[in-house]
């Protein structure tokens, strides 16, 4: 095959991926906005509860979170920040008596809706969890297992090469791409998790504390990849570290723990949610100003 | 502040102070306590020695013994009662591998698929689901003569009536070992953390998917392992084989469906064992001698499979 021709073959198959994704994205429970300004809206949350058996662990959430943007959940430990984004891919459905009220659209259809299928949800928004976890195969099969198992195997390894190109990983891992994953470092194996989200072709990146597993380099990396992931796709990221927040957010929503009168039952509450420069600087609620000024938290 | 001169040999006599102290004590060790440990552990290798007395005991009576049977002939004569010094196992041996191959094909994809049900998919929270969990584990404990039964009643004849063929005697040790199986396999799965089946998930792949492309191969070695070793407990089966129809006298190759009888190793051994010419005897410990040597050597297999293939979290 000649180089012309491989090229024509990628752009087809990169037309037939879109074609998809879009056949995927104008079914009626995905319709996008017509507009494509950066402000546009891919998740509106109002008034979202997420009950664990009953017992509500957020209450209250409203929220809209901006496409091609870095939004970042801050909170102290067990403020719902972690429940709040597993919600939005619908990971919370893998939780026995896990129940989510209110009304939560993607893209202005509603995530819950009953024609909804959540295994759809999960190709449209993918996940980077806490711990990397790689799958205990080659690199070259951790990335193309998302493409594979969606039917995209034409050119898999023009995907696993843009993917792991995009997750910053391709230099370090070309000439070893059939080795286990398990042989690279905590860092490579978190951009390789990130590699393996992308190569589905993603609207949205959620990152559960995608660096609490890593060293100050590692996570600088991964701090610069979102940076860069942000130009073509949405991101939401929970993190501990609020000068993580600070340094790779635009908006920034800050959320505590709330008891009630007898202190019996906690939950996660949205305190403010704005620009993150604001947040930082001039936030407007006293708890806010207090937690990332490392008063209290 | 004192001058670093003055110091240094306040600090060497504390020093060797300390260290004095710290040797007294260590030599001070009461004596009772010393003679306790070495009592305790002669008494622990003691226990461990008788047990391992039988093991040698038995592989040294069967080799001296069997020694002077051992040749190809074992493997590629048929029994026979006029010619002991002609006479082999080769109905026996391939009685035994078919056996085995059946109960491989049998408990491969049932054992697996009950225990891909239990772990991925039974709600624990539901009775039924614990109740099936708990008969599961009495079941490994059933004696193999009751399968003997089973297979007898349901499997000859009853519901499946196959009769008295090789099939049915598979088909029976296949149940006995099932459960085996079943709880390896599920160990196997459930050593596989959740992080993984997460991962797999979020990508928007299916449950059946993760399961199929993760978990499954994930849990290949120890399922093997379990696998092995049920087959290797299938192979020594003697009890329930009576019952179904492995008769003791057969001096032609055994197939499937035959319905001329069929036999297995042990059940030859047996065989040659209760009769009283010298040159039996012999045939019967040659026979020991080459079930051991397989059944070792299919344990030490398993043993190094697990721990080559063991998968570190």
């Amino acid at each position: 095959m000649t180089q012309d021709e491989s090229r024509t073959d990628t752009g087809r198959q990169a037309r037939e991926a879109a074609a998809e994704r879009a056949a995927i994205a104008v079914r009626p429970e995905f319709q996008r906005k017509a507009n494509g300004s950066s402000k546009e809206k891919v998740f509106e949350l109002k008034g979202v509860d997420v009950l664990y058996g009953g017992v509500a662990a957020v209450k209250g959430i409203s929220m809209d979170i901006h496409r091609k943007d870095v939004t970042a959940l801050i909170g102290p430990s067990g403020c719902g920040k972690s429940t709040l984004l597993r919600c939005l891919n619908r990971m919370n459905d893998l939780i026995p008596n896990a129940e989510v009220q209110g009304e939560l659209l993607y893209h202005g259809e509603d995530l819950y809706g009953p024609r909804v299928d959540p295994i759809q949800v999960r190709k449209l928004i993918g996940m980077v969890f806490q711990k990397p976890n790689p799958f205990p195969k080659s690199i070259y099969d951790n990335v193309a297992f998302g493409p594979r198992v969606l039917g995209r195997k034409d050119d898999l390894d023009g995907t696993v090469e843009k993917a792991l190109r995009s997750a910053a990983l391709w230099d370090e891992v070309k000439d070893r791409l059939e080795n286990n994953a398990f042989g690279l470092s905590g860092g490579q194996q978190q951009r390789l998790c990130i590699a393996r989200c992308i190569a589905v072709e993603p609207d949205t990146i959620l990152m559960d504390e995608p660096c609490s597993a890593l060293d100050p380099i590692s996570t600088g990396k991964i701090e610069d990849l979102m940076v860069e992931l942000k130009e073509e796709f949405s991101i939401v990221i929970v993190t501990h570290n609020m000068q993580q927040a600070a340094r790779v957010s635009d908006r920034t929503a800050f959320l505590m723990v709330e008891l009630d009168a007898d202190e019996d039952n906690r939950w996660g509450r949205l305190v403010e949610y704005e620009e993150t420069e604001k947040i930082f600087t001039n936030p407007s609620d006293r708890r806010t100003e207090d937690y990332v000024s490392g008063k209290v938290g | 502040m004192t001058e670093p001169g003055a110091t240094a040999p306040r600090n060497r006599l504390a020093v060797a102070g300390a260290r004095a102290t710290t040797v007294a004590m260590l030599r001070n060790q009461p004596r009772r306590d010393i003679v306790l440990n070495a009592v305790f552990a002669g008494m622990l290798l003691l226990a461990i020695l008788i047990a391992l007395a039988g093991l040698v005991a038995l592989l040294a009576q069967a080799f001296v013994k069997g020694a002077p049977a051992l040749s190809t002939d074992l493997f590629t004569n048929p029994p026979s009662t006029a010619f002991p010094e002609k006479a082999g196992f080769r109905p026996a041996i391939i009685g035994s591998l078919e056996l085995i191959a059946g109960v491989i094909l049998f408990v491969l994809p049932v054992g697996i698929g009950a225990a891909i049900y239990l772990e991925e998919y039974a709600d624990k929270s539901k009775w039924w689901n614990r109740l099936i969990e708990v008969n599961i584990q009495n079941l490994a404990a059933v004696p193999s003569i009751i399968y003997g039964i089973l297979g007898l009643a349901f499997i000859v004849r009853g519901p499946l009536d196959l009769g008295f063929i090789l099939a049915a005697g598979s088909l029976t040790l296949a149940l006995l070992v099932l459960p085996m199986v079943i709880i390896a396999a599920r160990e196997a799965i459930r050593a596989v953390p959740d992080s993984i089946r997460q991962g797999s998930l979020a990508l928007g792949a299916t449950k059946w998917q993760t399961i199929r492309s993760q978990v499954l191969p994930a849990s290949i070695p120890g399922i093997a392992t379990g696998v092995i070793l049920a087959v290797s407990r299938a192979l020594g089966e003697t009890a329930p084989l009576l019952l179904v129809g492995a008769t003791v006298f057969v001096t032609f190759d055994p197939t499937p469906f035959g319905s001329d009888g069929y036999s297995a190793m042990p059940v030859q051994i047996f065989n040659y064992a209760v009769r009283p010419q010298e040159e039996f005897q012999t045939l019967a410990a040659a026979g020991i001698i080459v079930m051991l040597v397989v059944l070792l050597a299919m344990n030490s297999f398993a043993i190094w499979l697990r721990n080559r293939y063991e998968q570190r979290w």
